[in-house]
This record gives C-alpha cells, structure tokens and sequence, in this order.
C-alpha cells in the first residue's frame, strides 16, 4: 500500500506504520462509534498516513470540519476533534461543545492535539469552561509525515530557528530512556533556508519541480485542469467534458513518474516518447503469442501493462500542458532575467522587464519574486533601486502593501546593499552556483535543476562529503548565521565496520522549507556512483517560490 | 526437637494442631489488647494499634498512643493521637494507615507513622457521627465504608480517587443493622446487611431484599457475617446457631453447620490452608475456637509481584536489600535501581537536621545521571516538606529543562521558569509561563523581565499579535519600536474603521512613527496614501462610483474608463507616476474600452516611451488586426520583425530579418512559415542564409 516508502536506504514506511498504529490506538480508546472534527489543515497531511478505510474500520462513522456555533447532528457516542494546538482553534471547540443540545442524546467529547498537547490551549479551554468536557485529551505526534523513500516533511507553516541546539540537548535528555540502537544516519546537516535565500525564488526547471510552480502540489498531489483528461471514448461526442480538476496523486509508487519527475524538463520528451514506443511494442507482442501458454503469459502482464499505458497518458498530458506555459514568450522572458540576476548580469539597476510587469499588472507574487531574486543576487539592491520598486509596488498594487514589503525586509528577501559590496560574484565562483554549460538531458551536475544554478544548499551538502567545509571557510563567513559541527562518538560496541562500496547516509534536514528542485538535486548525489553519499531528506514544508513569498504577504483588509 | 509431633494436640477427630510462638511482640500492653483498635495489613503487612480510651465509661485524661509494629513485632512508630476519638483503623493496599474518626474524617499516616494527609466522608456524616466504618480492598484500590448514626451508608470505592457515594435508604431501617459488610461484585461495592431475619443488597441505585438459598428456617436475626478475601464466598452466622457458606452473590449454598452455640461470636473470618483448595470459616468467642471447613474452591493467589516487593521494601525503607534484589534480578535500571534510588532520595530529603547543600549534595552523588531518575520528582517532595531552597539546587541537577518548570511556577520562581522553559525550546512553555508571570507581575515589571529576554518577548509579540493587540502596541513603544509601530498603525488603520477621518488619524499616527524610526521611505509613502484616500474620497462624492481602496494606478484607470481623462492627468502628476507605466496603463485602458480613436490619438501625443510593439500586442488581443497594423509600421527596427509576425505579415517579416541579417529573427520567421502562401517566403529566407554563409 504504501510500498514507496520503503524502497529507500533507510526504510521510511516504519514510521508510517508506527504513526498509523498510534492512531488506531487512539480511535479504540473511545469505544463505540464516533464523528471526527477536522481542523481543515490537518486533512491534508493526514491524507498521507491513513484513508478513509483505516478511520471507517475503527467506527468513525461521520466527519465535519470544524467551524463555529453548534456540531452537525450526528447519531454518535463519541465526537473527537482533530486539531492544532492553537488558541483561536480552541474558542470554536469551546463555542461547539457549549451549544450541544442537552436534550439530546449524551455525547462523550475527545481532543486529539497534533502534533503537540499544549499547555496553553488547555488553559484557553479552562477559562473557557470546557475543559473538563473531554474524556479524552491526548497529543498526537504526527511531526515528520513521510512523503517519498527519502523524504519527510513536518508540513508545518512556522520554521524553528533552534533546531539544532534542541537536537543537541535532546540528545543528552533522552540518552536515559532509550535504548541504544544501531544508528541508520551517520550525518545530519541542519540547513537553515536563511544560508540559501536565492534558491526557491528561482523558477524550478525539473518536471516535478514545474508541475509544482505551475499547479501547486499539495501532500503529494495535485489539480490539474480536465480538459487533456477527458476519456477518449467513442460516442460521447465529447457531450461530457469533465469540469472537475482532475486529481493525481504523485510519488515514486508510479514507476514512470520516479523515472521522470527529478529530470529537467526538457529531458523529459524524449523519455515519454520512447516509454510509448515501448508500451505498444508490448501490446503488439499479442499478435506473436500463438500457443495457449504464451497468450496467458500475455494476459498475466496485461495490468501491469494497461497501468503503464494509463501512467504515460497521464504524464504526456501533464507534459503538454507544462510545454503549453513553457514555449509562451512571456515564460521565456522571465527566465531570462532570472538567469541574467543569476549569472550576474546587471543586478544592480532597474530591470526594464521586471518594470513592465509592474506596469501591466502581473501577478504580485511574480514581481516580487524577481524583485527578491535580483536583490539576493547583488547582496541588496542600491537604495534608490529599492526605492524605485517599492513606490511602483505601492501606487500600483496599493498602498497596503507596505507591510508585505517589510515583511520581506525582515526575512532578508528585500534588503539595501550595505557598505556597497556585493560579494555574491564571490559566493557564487567559490561555489560554482552558475554554470555556462549545462547537460540537461545527461547531467553531470546539479545545476542541471535550474539548468544553470545550482542550488547553494544543496552545493554546501555536496562540499561537506566533499572534501568537506574547510576549504570554503571564507565563503561559510559571508553566508547568513553561524556554521557549526558536532561529532558525537558511537559507543565502541556499535561502531559498525562500512562494507567497501557501502555509501553513507545522511539525513538533511531544510528548516525552513524545501524545493523540488533541491530535492531532485540531492537525489542526483545520491545516484552517482563515486558519490559516497546518500541522502534522506527532511523539512518543515515543501515549498516553492510563490507559495514561500505567500507565506509572507500581509492582506490587511 | 526431640519429638516432631510431641506438641501437637488433637482437634475433632482427624486433625490436630499445635500452638507456638512465631515472633515475640515487642509490645508493652498496658491495657488488654481488647481494650485496642487493632488494624494489621493484607500480605503480612504492619500492625497497627491504638490503645483506645474512648471506649471506656470515663474518658481517661491521658492522650491515647497510635503505635505501628512490623508483621514481626518491631516497633516501626509511635505518636501521641491528638486529633479526635477513632472509630476504625485499617490498611490500605499501599500501606497506609487509615483511620476513621467520629466526625467521619480520615486520617492518613504512613507505614513509620508519617501523616500524610486527611480527607473528609462528607457533611452527612459529619451531622450523624460514624457508628461503624470498614476499610475494604477491591481491585481499584481500598475503600471505606461507613454506617452513619442515622443508619445511612456512605462509601468511597477507592480512597485513592475520593468519589463519595451515598447509598440509599433501607426502608423501616430504626436500629443499626445487627451486622453488616461490604461486597464487590461485578466491580462495584456493594453493601451486605442484616436487619432481623432480614438480609438487604444495597448498591449505588437501590436496596433490594436478598435470601440465602437453603437456609436452615427458624432465624429471626443474623449475628455476625463474613466475605472471602476475594469477595467470592460468604459466611452467615445465625441467632440459631447455624453457619451457612455459600457464594456472595447468595446463589448457591456450599454448606450449612449447626455448631450448638447461640452466642454471638466475637469474630468469624474466612481462611484457607496454604497450598489447599480448600477454604474454611474460623470462628471466635470469648474461650473457644471454631474452624468451620468443606468449602472445595479453586484459590488464586494473587502473587506479591516483584514490583509490590520492591514496593514494601521501599517502604520499610530497606533500599539497600531492595537494591540488592534488583541487581541479582538484573532488572532494567529504569525499573530497579533507578527507582529505588530515587525513593531514597525523597527520603532523604526529608531529613530536616541535614543542610540543604548536604542533602542536595548527597543525592547527586548517589544518583548522579542514572538513567530514569527524575530529579524534579524528588524537588517536588523536598518542596513538599517546606524545603524550597532544596528544591531549586535539586531541579538544577534536572536535565529536562522542561520538567524543571512546573515545579519553579509552583515555588513561584517564575522568573528562573521562564528562562528554564526557554532552555528547553517548547514554546508552549514558555507560553504558559509568560501567562503566569503576566498574572502574577504588575504591567511594568513583566515588560521588563521581557525585555531581558529577547526569545520570550518575540513569542509574546506573536502571541499579543493574535491575541492582544493593544498589549502589542504597548510592548512596541517600550521598546521605542517606530518602525514595528508604523506597521501596526497602518493595520489598525484598515481595521473595521469605516469613516475617512479615523483612518487618516491612524495613518498620521503611522507616518509620525515612520519618521521616528527613521524610515522616510515608508512615512512619504504613507503620506501619499493618505493624500490618495482624501482624493479618492473627494472623487466618490463628486463621481460617484467606487475609488476608496483602489491602488492608485487602478484609480487612474478607472478614470479614465470613467471617461474622466483629465483628472487622470493630474492625479497622474501629482504622483509622479513615471511616464513608461502611465503609457501603459493608458494603452491598456483605452484598449478595453475599443476607443481606437483616442487610443491613436494618444499615441501621437509624443514619442512612445514604451515604443509601439506594446500598441501592437493590445490591438491584437483584441482581435483588431487593422488598428494593430498601423501601429506595426511605427515600431522600432529591434522589434519591427516580432510586430510584423503579429500582424501576420510573414512576408515584410522576412524582408526586414534579411536586412537586419538577424540570424534569431531569421528562424523566428521561418517558424511562422506554416501558410500554404509562406513557401516562397521561405525559400527567400533559405537563400538568403545560404548567401550569408558564403560571405
């Protein structure tokens, strides 16, 4: 079911399974049948661990969201709230358990915090008088969903800064009460999206990476318009075209999408094509099977063939309709100023491109990001530039917006260049960040993601197996917030010997968010063959560029 | 020893038995033991007495003494009793002492005589007294039962979880039941009593008659009863003379026994010879002593566990056998020696003549980092016994900050909790101690321990951010914060202010603070908006139509969609909105509103600062290909081959792209030589690459 999981180094479904366990463990703890009330967020992610089957088995037989004034009627002994550990979460619990109808039949109330019980919302819920109304109240610590093979995320919109200190300590704390076991990871690399700024605002040149830029995918899936999934089917007469967004779900479980999704798009043609030759070389291979034995060996394949068939259908149209925004003169304009910033380029004046689109009203998100994406690669933009934008930014999209802008300001996104130097041309040759020539159907480097950049956290991951941090010292200290290793020793008994071969595994966690790009990046390290290295990646969210600056736009009204 | 069976006597006709001594009591009786409530405790627990004047005629002037031997005879306490007459003694399964007064108050002591604590059985019995209480085990814990001087009962089930229950009237109850006792079955307690010839069930809901099945007729009062420790069997004594054993549900008779005697026993209790399924009554007068047998039951121990031995070593305050056990078991540490440990140590701490440093000391040199420890459950006891200076050295041995705080809120050390939660990185801490400091500190006072600490100030912004506004304005001005109060001013500005002047006050209020703050940036952009809502205003009253909160480029645009071209202008110039965006915005709105003559017009007006490629595009878009080609004419030869394109003229594309000798723009027009008419254009293009090449 969740095989995908587990094809990776470090074996990533026991989590799953483990996350799983403990919520069947919850739902038998209320006895009888019950109604869940989703904090809408959650849905998603829990979307991940456990269908509908799992809850249905365990007697949930109703599910609302959670919104003001009174519960929906439901004929259940038990209602469980399924919610974050947030205040204003805590006032509409508290307003629906305090216009339960008393007449009706009595119903038992539970609170199941995700992923931290909190002390602070408990007292919420005392002032409000309710708490002793929940027979149950527990925590639920569904923190690091697993996503892929190698990837987890905590899907969690706030980034913790003190991550690593807290790992340090933890590790101390818990020596006690856990068992000593076998490592599975033999480095951790914390990266705070701080040390890389520059990446996420770049527009993602991978499949999945474009999939993601274009039409957002959401714990691991994805809207895409009908219109490229209409069956074709003779005798509709094309009467029914579906009008409901077509919804697929992505990860490496579909062989075909584990092949393409990390390749530049522009790889991925190619691939498709000789995919479809493939499959219907297979098909036609029925007309050759001529004795009973190779007909059934025919049809024995036949699912896995027609699954196959229905995967490439899928991926072509997705394919087309990326090429359809791709091949547009607008889509090709921008990216060449993205990759002038980012080459170095004139980074250091108003960019006429970026002024046109101000000018005829684009998307906000999208000025911004260029905005953002020139100032990170000139180490600030010189004020009068930075001035100039931000008026054009506020007569045109509105004054509001003064807050979104110092916003961006804090977060290091938006800033004017102090002392006058801009010592991202050094960062960038130190790191080799821009290559010239890029291979994207046959890379030989990571930069092939953003066919050109390459992703400074993801160089930094690479450099640390590689020869390692010492020869870059200089450039470390222009790089946002400290740097810092730490050994721990294994106790002698469980030093294992590495087998001649064997890669190591390193677990890197991005506080602050991830791209797909970045991700297809580590996993190109993973797979080269002299790599040493393989990764296991976590974050706090899987992110892009548009739903990153999202995060920080402020709509006062 | 010289003769094994030389001091056994015969009892009846096939038993015998033999008396000797198997501790001595250490015990000084002054008074007869009849003359003492005697409590001993289940699984050879302590004994405990208290020599009861309370009893006698006159109360005597002397206190009583409350004394606690070991199962063995070794004096474990001894305390003057000066809190009021007793009823009942007893021991709960965890070994403490329970003892019932009159006023239905239960006092709690430990097993050397600690007092612990005290809990009342209500004002119900408080008002009637206690005639009679029991202290009884069920699988829950240990319970009390009381029979009030009013004749009504009251129970707790477990003395642990004091739920107090009153149990309903027995009807035409006058007198104190003749005996009575309590029962548990399908776990709930229950009440057995006898009233006459009648016996009565009571539980939580009702009283309802009972009758043992097969008993011998003529009884007209029961005079003593007794449960199995298990609450499976009952035995029934009878003004007849009878004993009858049956099952405590009062289905089924075991056995019934005519014993001849008629007096009230002064006790009768269950028993069972070791290692023998068969269970037996003894029964008790004054001189004589009966064992009532044939009672065939499959008995299941209930095994001391290991834990409930470690348990009562503990309690003896035996930790180095109980250390030694664990360590020859090979328990895990957590389990054993940690745990053993750590109950020494809350021991320890209560040795008052030893100094807080030497205790401390002590403790963290025994336990060190033993896994399993919690330090600030021992800093809890020591607090509990008034040693809070004790406490706070004993939490800094705590390496979970986390646990440490709980505790400090407690001691009210709030401030030396906040940065122990910060310490441990749960925001959710820190939270809940800011929350107590807010309470417990006057404004001034809090803000100040904030500022001291940035991570706990930065929470509490956001938390304010959602919660408290004005608080959040209040932290920012101590802070001197200008910039952050700009900000904030602006959103109040927004915030469901429906009248103009309101919003400009907020938003003057913002631009003196951006000025503060030294942003001038924000405080002209500011003052700008301000100029626009009066305007915009200005331009609803005299209009109509909606322009309060538009951008300024989209109030432009709707003047001049409004047709008002000339206020456009001005406002236009009065924000220097730059010429290349005005064109634009202009050109898009006279495109939308198709009015190609003025749009022409415009373009006229002077040179295009944005070219004409742009006039292009939005002629096309929509779809008004004749106005598009006349501005395709004026485009500048950079982009005069794109412009052609979108006009469709590939043919004068072509042309142009040779002269430039524009190599792009030559397969640009190549591309578009899709038409049936484009093959000659085509050809020209070919020939004129190749002719390049040759040069």
């Amino acid at each position: 079911m969740a095989a995908h999981l587990s094809y990776g180094r470090v074996n990533l479904n026991v989590l799953r399974e483990a996350v799983r366990r403990e919520l069947r463990e919850f739902l038998d703890k209320c006895a009888g049948s019950k109604a869940i009330v989703w904090d809408e967020y959650l849905t998603g992610p829990f979307g991940l661990i456990a269908q509908y089957s799992l809850l249905k088995e365990h007697e949930v037989e109703k599910m609302f969201t959670l919104k003001g004034s009174r519960l929906p009627a439901a004929d259940v002994k038990n209602i469980i709230f399924f919610v974050r550990p947030r205040l204003e979460l805590m006032d509409i619990i508290a307003e629906n358990v305090l216009s339960e109808d008393r007449r009706g039949p009595a119903r038992d109330f539970h609170l199941l915090f995700v992923p931290r019980r909190s002390l602070l919302c408990e007292q919420r819920l005392k002032d409000l008088g309710v708490l002793g109304s929940f027979i149950h109240r527990e925590e639920y610590s569904l923190d690091l969903i697993p996503f892929d093979g190698d990837l987890l995320s905590m899907e969690s919109e706030g980034a913790f800064k003190q991550v690593a200190n807290m790992m340090i300590r933890m590790k101390r704390e818990f020596t006690g009460s856990q068992n000593s076991i076998f490592p599975i990871f033999d480095n951790l690399l914390l990266l705070d999206r701080n040390v890389d700024l520059l990446t996420p605002l770049a527009t993602q040149l991978t499949y999945e990476g474009l999939i993601d830029e274009i039409y957002g995918i959401q714990n691991s899936y994805v809207k895409l318009p009908p219109e490229k999934f209409a069956p074709k089917k003779q005798g509709d007469g094309g009467k029914d075209l579906p009008t409901e967004a077509k919804k697929l779900q992505l990860n490496s479980a579909e062989e075909l999408y584990a092949e393409i999704r990390d390749k530049n798009f522009n790889a991925v043609g190619s691939v498709l094509s000789k995919k479809a030759k493939v499959i219907s070389a297979a098909f036609e291979e029925r007309h050759n099977a001529k004795t009973v034995g190779e007909i059934k060996q025919f049809v024995s394949q036949l699912p896995h063939m027609q699954a196959a068939r229905g995967s490439l259908a899928n991926h072509t149209s997705i394919a087309e309709l990326i090429k359809d925004v791709t091949t547009s003169e607008d889509f090709f304009d921008k990216l060449t100023v993205e990759q002038e910033f980012m080459s170095g380029i004139d980074t250091d004046k108003v960019n006429s491109y970026i002024e046109d689109c101000i000018a005829r009203k684009h998307p906000l998100i999208k000025v911004l990001r260029l905005i953002c994406l020139q100032s990170v690669c000139n180490s600030g933009l010189k004020q009068k530039v930075l001035d100039y934008y931000k008026r054009e930014i506020l007569q045109t999209y509105g004054y509001e917006h003064i807050l979104t802008l110092h916003n961006l300001e804090k977060a290091g996104l938006l800033k004017p260049q102090t002392g006058g130097r801009n010592n991202y041309p050094t960062i960038r040759k130190t790191l080799r960040l821009w290559m010239d020539d890029v291979n994207e159907q046959n890379p030989t480097d990571i930069s092939y993601v953003y066919s050109g950049h390459a992703p400074l956290s993801v160089r930094l991951a690479q450099l640390l197996s590689r020869p390692g941090w010492r020869s870059i010292e200089e450039v470390l200290r222009m790089l946002p917030g400290p740097h810092f290793e730490e050994r721990q020793p294994l106790p002698t008994g469980l030093q294992k010997k590495r087998q001649p071969g064997e890669n190591r595994v390193t677990l890197i966690f991005f506080l602050g968010g991830v791209t797909f790009a970045e991700i297809a990046a580590l996993r190109f390290l993973s797979q080269l063959e002299d790599g040493g290295t393989e990764y296991v990646i976590a974050t706090t969210k899987l992110m892009n560029g548009a739903s990153w600056l999202e995060s920080l736009m402020e709509k006062p009204f | 020893m010289d003769c094994y069976t030389a001091n056994w006597n015969p009892l009846g006709d096939s038993a015998f038995y033999r008396k000797y001594e198997l501790y001595s009591m250490d015990w000084s009786l002054k008074e007869e033991l009849r003359d003492c409530l005697v409590a001993a405790a289940p699984y050879g627990g302590p004994i405990a007495l208290l020599r009861n004047p309370w009893r006698k005629e006159k109360a005597a002037s002397v206190r009583p003494v409350l004394e606690i031997y070991s199962a063995s005879g070794m004096p474990l306490a001894s305390l003057l009793w000066k809190s009021g007459p007793v009823v009942s003694l007893g021991w709960s399964a965890e070994e403490e002492l329970l003892c019932v007064q009159e006023d239905g108050v239960v006092l709690v002591y430990g097993l050397h005589g600690d007092f612990r604590r005290h809990f009342s059985m209500g004002n119900e019995v408080l008002q009637n007294r206690v005639l009679d209480a029991r202290i009884f085990h069920t699988e829950f814990g240990s319970g009390v039962a009381i029979l009030t001087g009013a004749h009504r009962f009251t129970l707790s089930a477990n003395v642990g979880d004091l739920k107090l229950r009153r149990m309903p009237e027995v009807p035409g109850l006058q007198t104190a039941p003749s005996c009575w006792t309590t029962l548990c079955q399908d776990r709930v307690a229950h009440i057995l009593l006898a009233v006459g010839p009648d016996l009565y069930l009571l539980d939580h809901a009702a009283c309802s008659a009972v009758t043992p099945p097969g008993l011998a007729p003529g009884v007209s009062s029961f005079l003593q009863m007794a449960v199995s420790f298990t609450y499976r069997h009952l035995a029934l004594f009878t003004d007849t003379g009878y004993i009858w054993m049956g099952t405590a549900s009062l289905k089924e008779k075991l056995c019934e026994f005519n014993c001849n005697i008629r007096a009230p026993p002064k006790q009768m209790v269950w028993c069972s010879r070791p290692r023998s399924k068969e269970k037996a009554v003894v029964v008790a007068w004054e001189r004589r002593l009966m064992v009532v047998g044939d009672a065939p039951e499959s008995i299941q121990y209930k095994q001391l566990t290991i834990q409930v031995l470690l348990d009562r070593l503990v309690l003896r305050r035996l930790y180095p056998l109980a250390i030694q056990i664990c360590e020859y078991l090979r328990l895990p540490e957590v389990q054993g020696v940690s745990r053993i440990l750590a109950h020494w140590a809350c021991y320890k701490v209560q040795q008052k003549d030893v100094s807080d440093e030497d205790v401390a000391r002590a403790i963290n040199q025994k336990l060190g980092d033993t896994p399993g420890v919690s330090y600030s459950d021992i800093a809890a006891r020591a607090y509990g016994c008034g040693r809070t200076e004790l406490a706070i050295k004993l939490l800094e041995y705590e390496p979970r900050s986390g646990e440490q705080v709980p505790l400090l809120l407690k001691m009210k050390r709030s401030k030396l909790a906040l940065s122990k939660a910060i310490e441990s990185g749960d925001t959710d801490l820190v939270f809940t101690v800011l929350l107590h400091l807010k309470n417990e500190l006057n404004r001034g006072d809090f803000f100040m321990t904030l500022r001291n600490q940035p991570m706990a100030l930065s929470l509490y912004r956001q938390f304010c951010k959602h919660q408290e506004l004005e608080t959040l304005k209040d932290l920012y001005n101590q802070d001197d914060n200008h910039q952050e109060l700009g900000s904030f001013h602006i959103r109040a500005s927004y915030a469901a202010q429906e009248r103009i002047e309101g919003r400009v006050t907020a938003l003057q209020t913002a631009v003196d603070a951006f000025y503060k703050a030294k942003n001038e940036f924000a405080a002209k952009a500011t003052e700008d908006q301000m100029r626009l809502l009066r305007l915009q205003r200005r331009l609803e009253d005299e209009l109509g139509g909606q322009f309060l909160d538009l951008s300024l480029h989209d109030t432009v645009t709707t003047l001049i969609l409004g047709g008002h071209n000339k206020r456009a202008e001005q406002l236009a110039r009065d924000f220097r909105i730059p010429d290349k965006r005005l064109w634009w915005l202009k050109l898009t709105a006279l495109a939308d509103l198709e009015d190609w003559e003025e749009l022409e017009k415009f373009s006229k007006s002077k040179k295009s600062p944005i070219g004409y490629l742009p006039f292009v595009e939005i002629c096309m878009k929509q779809h008004n290909k004749y106005e598009a080609k006349k501005y395709a004419s004026r485009v500048g030869p950079e982009q005069k081959v794109k412009a052609l394109l979108l006009v469709g003229d590939v043919a004068q594309a072509a042309d142009v792209a040779i002269e430039r000798r524009n190599e792009a723009e030559l397969s640009l027009v190549l591309s578009h030589c899709t038409g049936a008419t484009d093959g000659a254009t085509a050809d020209k293009i070919q020939r004129a690459r190749a002719q390049a090449q040759k040069k």
